[in-house]
């Protein structure tokens, strides 16, 4: 159950950002993942409920954004769509292919609400 | 991924995240603030600092990955046994609990850093670099990482290795690349191990294990081992021999060998107090 430790790690990243623009607290975090980083969506949202309590992020929503797996062809060059277990080229079948994304693990964006008087000194 | 800053960004997903992409939107009335971090970054960069660690002493750095009991140690064993007086091992384990393969290991004259995770399922870049204040790696040429035994976790973490060895062992099944995409397509070099156990276990193809790892769109070689009967030994030990002659040629040629440049300011000093 590694996504303990890769929430705890996000946890450490909004809290820095948080830290930075002096948030009161932060409302919303966006995580970008496709199915090859090894990372399964619903333990990182489980996760997230133990990393994130008692931070400045523990009232936040948590959305995680599916990236689709796209390769592109190292014969024809044509790019298509491809399932984790099955990277082969759609379009002539050869398996030499670049993966072009699906095993993004990325902290995307976040979104922060802050306090008058830190508002007021930004 | 970018390897210029790491960010994750590529031609396949950078239209969902640009300016008005489907995840850049957020509500109004509050700060929205794009990072475009990878999770990992604190990992990423800690291994990175492990990896200047072994290239400034030219040591070549193994991760050694796999199910629990496809014969990690028994092939650590093996090799230290077959490999040149020459070439000086050291190995780094990794178990949840017990010294019990660093004792192995310790058996054969050669050191061994046991890391126990307590419960966590996989190592990570700073337990790699914790063991590294054991280790004085100015006297050795290999470090082997005996990963967890674990075909999930593990090969979300880069530890700062040059390569990974992933085991498949012939009572597990060939079909393992297809159900480990992840940890098979991180691979350098996939060995079917307990070999000696093809002509009684004949459901497991050789060849059907390979058309799996086409699948996923790895190149790695693949050899067939056995730490008992000792096939397919002198394969592995000529990649092992190859890649401490690629990694000294490649610091030949793109780095300076203990050039300011290589590090970031500190040197890492040898605790022999400590040593187990």
């Amino acid at each position: 159950m590694h996504e303990l430790s890769i929430c705890q790690s996000l946890i450490k990243q909004v809290e820095t950002i948080a830290q930075e623009r002096k948030a009161q607290c932060v409302t919303l975090i966006v995580v970008g993942m496709g199915s090859l980083s090894g990372v399964d969506a619903q333990l990182l949202q489980n996760a997230y409920v133990i990393a994130s309590a008692g931070t400045v992020a523990e009232k936040a929503e948590l959305i995680i954004e599916h990236l689709p797996i796209r390769v592109k062809c190292n014969q024809c060059g044509s790019e298509s769509d491809a399932l984790p277990n099955k990277l082969v080229c759609k379009q002539c079948g050869d398996w030499q292919t670049t993966l072009l994304s699906g095993n993004e693990l990325m902290l995307m964006s976040v979104e922060l609400e802050k306090s008058q008087e830190s508002a007021v000194v930004h | 991924m970018c390897d210029t800053c790491g960010c994750n960004i590529t031609h396949g997903n950078e239209s969902l995240i640009r300016p008005d992409g489907k995840l850049a939107k957020t509500e109004s009335g509050k700060e929205a603030v794009t990072v475009l971090h990878s999770l990992l970054q604190e990992n990423d960069h800690v291994a990175q600092h492990n990896r200047d660690h072994f290239d400034q002493h030219q040591v070549l750095a193994i991760n050694l990955m796999s199910s629990p009991g496809a014969g990690k140690t028994a092939l650590l064993e093996a090799t230290i046994q077959q490999l040149d007086d020459n070439i000086k091992v050291a190995v780094i384990e990794g178990d949840l609990e017990t010294e019990n393969d660093a004792e192995r290991i310790r058996k054969l004259g050669v050191k061994a850093i046991q890391i126990t995770t307590g419960s966590a399922c996989h190592l990570d870049a700073h337990m790699i670099h914790q063991a590294l204040h054991h280790l004085d790696l100015s006297a050795f040429d290999i470090v082997f990482i005996e990963n967890v035994g674990n075909l999930v976790c593990p090969a979300s973490f880069d530890l700062g290795q040059h390569h990974n060895v992933v085991l498949l062992s012939v009572p597990e099944g060939d079909d393992k690349p297809a159900k480990y995409p992840v940890m098979f397509r991180a691979a350098d070099l996939v060995l079917i191990s307990k070999s000696d156990l093809l002509p009684v276990l004949y459901d497991f193809k050789v060849d059907t294990a390979k058309k799996y790892l086409r699948d996923i769109a790895s190149n790695s070689s693949v050899i067939e081992i056995s730490s008992k009967d000792k096939s397919g030994m002198p394969s592995w030990l000529d990649w092992i021999n190859q890649q401490i002659e690629k990694r000294k040629a490649y610091l030949k040629t793109f780095r300076q060998v203990g050039s300011p440049n290589l590090m970031h300011g500190h040197h890492h000093i040898y605790n022999k107090t400590s040593v187990k």
